[in-house]
């Protein structure tokens, strides 16, 4: 009974993945028949690579170097309106990145809050503007997912470990040394693995804070050909060297990690013994008020410049605010159920089968949007109207670009799950919905929640696939801010902004919630 | 095959409801089919005279139509931009306009007989007169000013108002394009992949001045009853950008596109654009434009490149581009 429930969910997987590969690289595939080849890539290009991983793995290294002391504080304490701050914290890195750059400006920039007192103080003001303006940005959109993650994995280990370990009189290096380490060497390399995926196909928000040509990306590159150049066979090749930027990246973190399963406990909310002291109370308060800073002050004026204009927001809006609800629960349902299957079967594969169908997971966020979209358009053409498809090629876009977010927070889960409940449900004869209802859901609820939420939060912020497809009757809340943008209306793109990020907001918050009920954390 | 035709006749369920009306479907691009664009008003305009529903497919309208080919559903295609018609042409999928283009209300003469143009307008530098009162009068003030002004511009790779300052400035500096791009990059505080960011930067107060059109005054005049935003008026001349209109050879409605291409330099079309697409109409009396328009700085001289110079000059000049603010 159990090897057939095993057996379902590894084809269930198997179908996600071929979803995900038809995405990815057949899109890709598209491209390239109707360019009728690949071109060729010039020094400049490859330069454009270059740069483009070294500001990723920068950017990547910096995100999580910087959330593991952050999430460990966040792990070890309780205070007053810590999920709020937790939840919040999460907006950054959903925001529409014309958004995120206007609020970083805001703080950051020549005329921001931080040159302002500077100035004030008689000092020199700073200039955001350079590749250290870049990973400023890199850093303030991936901290908290980072952070996110990191902290999942902490809560992830059982709190009997702590109070085993407080009985037997271990410090606070000892906990680190036997609890926390094993924990993090499994849990971040995949975070790593995300954020710098992540980067490589950043290009916006490279180029307005990376000033100047100096901080083009591949992505850009792959703009240039499409709409400079009109050479569709350059931006295939381009889009097939951010996949094999992928694929070695993949390969390098599969090889480092070390899988660890924390085991099984009884759901308690872990009591810190050893991390009672004044030391490490004032180094995780000055982590979690350094962060909360950095991240909440962006945010801040992004609220304050919309504020104003929100109730003088067009009908339209408020039209575009509701399609978008409508394509966010489309793609987060569909994003979850990619996941849960994907993650389901890596969990019942042998570790180099697993390994294979995690990482084909992981190639949606390395596939340009711009070739997704052209691939998508060449290949539905042929058979229908792509425009009038526009909401649901976004939703299934937006739920493959998801995608990666919520296997992170599912694999791991899954995996414990498999170890610390596989042998006893097997022996039990628990299989297909009796386990996926006793078993698998509540202990997964969790990061089931977390995942969606993550989904919800980016699917509602995605402007996703528009360049093609987009349809002047229906639009979705980031198309109708960007069209507002276009037309001086800033005011109100600032208002629209708003209703954005509290609505990406409020999506991740009733996810993530309902996978909390009734667990504290 | 007979399941797709069914799903494709759902999805477009909406189209062929009204299918005793023939459909006119122009691409348009994005800004120009949406709410806040000229699009819904001309729809309305062109609706009231035909027996015909048009509708706008907006989108990136060039790299649509070159994936699209022959098999295109457009009939026509409006807002491609003076700089990409060589590669348009060269489609072959254009046919005729059949207008009368001999008088024009634009500051070059129009002689090409397969795009149309609807609207023009000049590049230009915005800035606030408020801040800054001694605007420089020249490109050659600009970059020897002393004034640490800082500038954000567009990029020429991802968008079309930077690759009309690109060709600007070659266009005025010739083969001292480099020199002139290594002065300029001293007062540029960033460049962006679109208008929009720009121009957000510039509102928002981090740039004082942003590239754009010398038009972009008209829109906080009138739209904001704010006279403070104004447009650096250069000796040496401004980069004229046209907007055109082009009737699809294939058509399956060769009858309404060209109702279509006649409506476009008639009053009622040209009267809507100087509030609708925030430029200068092709043809319309100077008289009739918007009473405010006449606040806006007029640049003396016209900078243009023939499609064919432009296509050959844009390579090397993102070389010398490239180069100079690579540094």
């Amino acid at each position: 009974m159990a090897l057939r429930a095993g057996t379902v969910s590894v084809w269930a997987g198997a179908v996600s993945a071929a979803l995900v590969l038809a995405l990815t690289l057949g899109t890709l595939g598209a491209v390239v028949w109707r360019a009728e080849g690949f071109g060729g890539l010039g020094p400049r290009d490859w330069g454009y690579v270059r740069f483009t991983v070294w500001q990723a793995l920068a950017s990547a290294a910096i995100s999580v170097a910087l959330a593991i002391p952050v999430a460990r504080a966040l792990a070890r304490r309780q205070f007053w309106g810590r999920s709020a701050l937790i939840t919040v914290l999460g907006a950054p890195f959903i925001l529409p990145t014309i958004v995120a750059i206007l609020g970083l400006l805001a703080v950051f920039g020549r005329t921001g809050i931080v040159s302002e007192v500077l100035n004030w103080a008689g000092l020199e003001p700073v200039s955001i503007y350079g590749i250290h303006g870049i990973l400023l940005a890199h850093v303030f959109f991936n901290l908290p997912f980072a952070t996110r993650l990191v902290l999942q994995g902490w809560l992830s280990i059982p709190s009997e470990r702590f109070r085993l370990a407080a009985s037997l009189g271990f410090s606070a290096s000892d906990v680190s040394r036997v609890l926390e380490r094993p924990m993090l060497r499994d849990v971040v390399p995949g975070v790593f693995l995300v954020i710098f995926l992540i980067c490589t196909t950043s290009f916006a928000v490279a180029l307005a804070l990376g000033g100047g040509p100096r901080a083009t990306t591949v992505e850009l590159a792959i703009y240039q050909a499409f709409r400079f150049d009109f050479d569709l066979s350059k931006a295939a090749l381009l889009g097939l060297v951010q996949v094999m930027i992928c694929v070695v990246a993949g390969a390098l973190v599969f090889k480092v990690r070390l899988p660890s399963t924390s085991g099984v406990g009884l759901d308690r909310v872990a009591r810190r013994w050893e991390a009672q002291g004044l030391g490490l109370r004032i180094q995780d308060s000055v982590c979690i008020a350094l962060a909360a800073l950095f991240l909440l002050g962006p945010l801040s004026m992004i609220v304050i410049e919309g504020i104003g204009g929100l109730f003088s927001l067009p009908i339209s809006v408020l039209e575009a605010a509701w399609n978008s609800v409508w394509v966010t629960v489309v793609s987060t349902v569909l994003c979850m159920a990619l996941a849960l299957s994907m993650a389901l079967a890596v969990s019942r594969l042998s570790a180099g089968a697993g390994a294979l169908v995690e990482g084909i997971g992981f190639l949606t966020i390395a596939t340009s949007p711009l070739v997704m979209g052209t691939g998508l358009f060449v290949m539905i053409f042929p058979f229908a109207d792509p425009t009038a498809l526009s909401l649901p090629v976004t939703a299934v876009v937006n739920a493959a670009m998801a995608l990666p977010f919520a296997l992170r927070a599912l694999v791991p889960a899954v995996r414990d799950l498999q170890a610390g409940y596989g042998k006893l449900s097997a022996s039990l004869g628990l299989s297909g919905f009796a386990w996926l209802r006793w078993v698998a859901v509540p202990r997964l609820r969790r990061p089931l929640g977390f995942g969606a939420g993550l989904a919800a939060a980016l699917s509602m912020g995605d402007l996703g696939v528009i360049a093609l497809f987009s349809n002047p009757e229906v639009e979705t809340l980031p198309l109708a801010l960007f069209r507002l943008m276009g037309a001086y209306r800033l005011d109100q793109a600032a208002s629209a902004a708003l209703v954005l990020v509290a609505l990406s907001l409020m999506a991740f918050w009733v996810c993530d919630r309902g996978g909390r009920v009734n667990v504290d954390g | 095959m007979n399941h797709l035709t069914l799903a494709a006749g759902l999805f477009l369920g909406a189209g062929s409801a009204l299918a005793e009306t023939p459909v006119l479907t122009v691409y348009a691009p994005d800004y120009f089919g949406s709410e806040w664009g000229p699009g819904p008003a001309i729809e309305t305009a062109f609706e009231a005279e035909c027996v015909c529903d048009l509708q706008f497919l907006t989108g990136d309208v060039m790299p649509r139509l070159l994936l699209e080919g022959a098999r295109t559903k457009a009939d026509a295609v409006i807002g491609l931009n003076t700089d990409v018609t060589k590669q348009a042409r060269e489609t072959g999928l254009f046919a005729p306009h059949g207008q009368d283009t001999g008088d024009l209300t634009m500051p070059i003469e129009w002689t090409d007989d397969v795009f149309l143009p609807f609207n023009w307008g000049y590049t230009a530098f915005v800035y606030d007169n408020t801040k800054i009162t001694n605007p420089p009068a020249s490109f050659e003030a600009l970059l020897n000013s002393d004034e640490d002004w800082k500038i954000v511009i567009q990029d020429p790779r991802s968008s079309i108002s930077g690759l009309a300052l690109m060709l600007w400035v070659k266009s005025i500096y010739g083969d001292e394009a480099e020199a002139a791009w290594e002065k300029l990059a001293l007062k540029i505080l960033t460049m962006t992949a679109g208008w929009s960011e720009s121009y957000g930067m510039f509102t928002d107060g981090e740039a004082d001045m942003v590239l754009s059109y010398t038009t972009s005054p008209a829109y906080h005049l009138i739209a904001e009853d704010d006279d403070t935003k104004s447009a650096a008026i250069f000796e040496e001349g401004h980069y004229f950008m046209a907007e055109l209109v082009g009737k699809i050879a294939g058509t399956d409605q060769p009858e309404l596109a060209d109702q279509f291409m006649d409506f476009i330099l008639s009053e009622a079309f040209q009267s809507i654009i100087p509030e609708g697409n925030w430029s200068y109409p092709a043809k319309l009396d100077a008289s009739k434009l918007p009473e405010k328009f006449a606040l806006l700085g007029e640049p003396e001289t016209a900078i243009f490149y023939s499609e064919d110079e432009a296509a050959a000059l844009r390579d090397p000049a993102l070389e010398e581009w490239l180069s100079a603010l690579g540094r």
